[in-house]
């Protein structure tokens, strides 16, 4: 079974975010990027599925300008067989965008599986994965933490409020992965050697008109200085007083 | 032009989450104009009148017996007639773990754009402006829409409820649809509650979290006592989550969840920018931290500097006491 993993190079977490001179997107200097921690989580899935079942092929495939093709390689390195780089200078692509352009790709290739992280934490979306899925016309879970094949079905869990939720849905699928489903695996040096050679197509992507405008990206009003209350547990009876009488929480 | 908000309920109930999203569309019916319309899909009416109250001017219920559990395919195919059906300038769906799913999929099957996870949504200028919060909340990214409708999915917490029109009710009108047998789909076959039966963190009025400073798992203890003398959810730092104290879905911060509660308390948790990130839209934040440096201080409304094995039960206590 061909299985394919959308992944995505992101600002790594500890960034501390600058807005740009555009006044709409992200201060690209002195940015670390990362492989999205929850894509991490469905290459990995995509990787056990595969040495379970002894057989099949994990594609990951990114959407992006040239710096995308490490993310690939790091990908590679943890044991996927080959990468798709569907290559783009156009930025701000809202998530229909990106959808649109993996559903090109991927549709020629019939997966069985197609996995994503749920959200990717630059822009918080969590909208491809199903966006995908409804071009495609195939069925989704979204932000799965337990997963298993049993034959052409796929039997996952989810997270809702106050409790999970278990969904069957049939391969060929779409699923999005949250924290819990796996460990994900580092890279070993044969691994990070291995990547070096395996092959990086890249086709023109064809991601159409966003649906969206970026307007600004702004930081958040500042939080207004908040005071320290006293120490110990002598202060106890203070913060039960500002609770109340001030912030008025409790 | 009319606004459609996607009504959502679970075994028969009307979420509550569902006033946010009316909240939002009264406010903007006030500038856009055009009817307040709900859609509901459920296998039964939940008692959609009573939407009334909360400023739905009809409610159009789109009933399957599939419809008994989340059934993506089938509700994007009814919100998609609904669409169809009302020509709305823009789709309000909140951002529930349903809404998150739904919301991308009624999108794409409409080929409009969608604003994520909305923290404010206003018309300005003859245009609809969505703010949305990116980088777990440390920065804000303000978008407009560029096709009809526009779809926008409203984080919870954020939106208030509408003022209550006592007595009024709405019109329920049932929605024809096509739900196809033929189309591949996933199908919710069970639930599992969590234990103890709290509201998930991203739902609760008050969040209490607990970090690394517990030292150990079996500290929690002091965290859910807390939290039960302030109704509270209990909340996790990534740290105590990764060491395998606490379960994912307790995780706050940019790769857990953003919370924005009335009021935060952080239990020695010093402050990781990825935690902040995920809490400091709360609307009052508390710190209990030994060290007077912790990051956690500079966003906290209030602090206190202190043994957390001294102060947190202290607290309890005297919250137990007063109530």
């Amino acid at each position: 079974m061909l299985q394919i993993v959308c992944i995505k190079q992101v600002p790594d977490t500890e960034t501390r975010v600058k807005v740009a001179p555009d006044g709409r997107s992200l201060e690209p200097a002195g940015v670390t990027w990362i492989l999205n921690p929850y894509d991490e989580f469905a290459v990995e899935g995509a990787l056990q599925l595969k040495e379970k079942l002894g057989a099949g092929e994990v594609v990951v495939i990114s959407l992006g300008a040239a710096g995308v093709a490490t993310t690939l390689r790091s990908a590679l390195a943890m044991g996927a067989d080959r990468a798709i780089h569907l290559k783009t200078d156009a930025v701000a692509l809202d998530s229909l965008a990106v959808a649109r352009s993996l559903a090109a790709a991927i549709r020629p290739l019939s997966p069985g599986l197609i996995w994503l992280g749920k959200t990717a934490v630059d822009d918080d979306s969590a909208s491809v994965g199903p966006m995908l899925a409804t071009l495609l016309g195939l069925p989704c879970a979204t932000a799965i933490s337990k997963f298993e094949l049993d034959g052409a079905v796929a039997r996952v869990e989810r997270e809702i409020e106050g409790g999970s939720e278990r969904v069957e849905l049939p391969t060929p699928c779409v699923v999005t992965t949250d924290k819990g489903l796996n460990q994900p695996r580092y890279a070993s040096l044969k691994g990070i050697m291995a990547a070096k050679k395996k092959p990086i197509d890249e086709p023109i992507a064809e991601p159409g008109q966003p649906g969206l405008e970026v307007l600004a990206l702004e930081l958040p009003p500042p939080r207004a200085a908040g005071r320290i209350v006293g120490e110990g547990a002598g202060a106890v009876p203070e913060l039960l007083r500002v609770l109340r009488d001030e912030a008025k929480v409790i | 032009m009319a606004i459609l908000v996607f009504i959502e309920q679970r075994e028969g109930r009307i979420r509550p989450i569902a006033h946010e999203a009316l909240g939002a569309a009264v406010r903007l019916a006030g500038t856009l104009g055009g009817p307040v319309v709900g859609v509901c899909c459920a296998a039964s009416d939940p008692g959609l009148a009573a939407l009334g109250e909360a400023g739905a001017d009809r409610v159009l219920l789109a009933s399957h017996e599939a419809f008994a559990n989340y059934d993506g395919a089938g509700f994007t195919a009814a919100i998609a007639a609904a669409v169809a059906a009302v020509s709305p300038a823009l789709v309000l769906v909140p951002a529930s773990a349903l809404g998150k799913d739904l919301a991308p999929r009624i999108a794409a099957l409409t080929n409009t754009g969608l604003a994520a996870d909305c923290v404010a949504l206003e018309a300005e200028g003859g245009r609809l402006v969505a703010t949305r919060a990116v980088y777990a909340g440390k920065a804000r990214l303000k978008v407009t829409f560029r096709a009809t409708p526009a779809i926008a999915s409203l984080r919870p917490k954020m939106f208030a409820p509408p003022p209550r029109a006592t007595g009024k009710s709405a019109a329920v009108e049932p929605l024809a649809f096509t739900w196809d047998a033929a189309i591949p789909r996933a199908r919710v076959t069970g639930h599992a509650a969590a234990a103890g039966g709290k509201l998930d963190v991203t739902e609760a009025e008050i969040v209490v979290s607990g970090g690394r400073g517990l030292k150990g798992p079996e500290h929690f203890a002091l965290v859910e006592a807390l939290a039960d003398a302030l109704g509270a959810s209990v909340g996790a730092s990534r740290a105590v989550v990764d060491a395998g104290w606490r379960p994912h879905g307790d995780q706050v911060g940019q790769t857990g969840k953003t919370v924005a509660p009335k009021l935060y308390v952080a239990v020695g948790i010093s402050g990781a920018i990825q935690h902040l990130a995920g809490m400091s839209s709360s609307k009052c934040i508390v710190a209990i931290n030994k060290d007077p440096d912790a990051p956690i201080f500079k966003v906290a409304d209030y602090g206190i500097v202190g043994d957390l094995f001294e102060v947190v039960p202290a607290l309890t206590t005297a919250l137990r006491q007063t109530s």
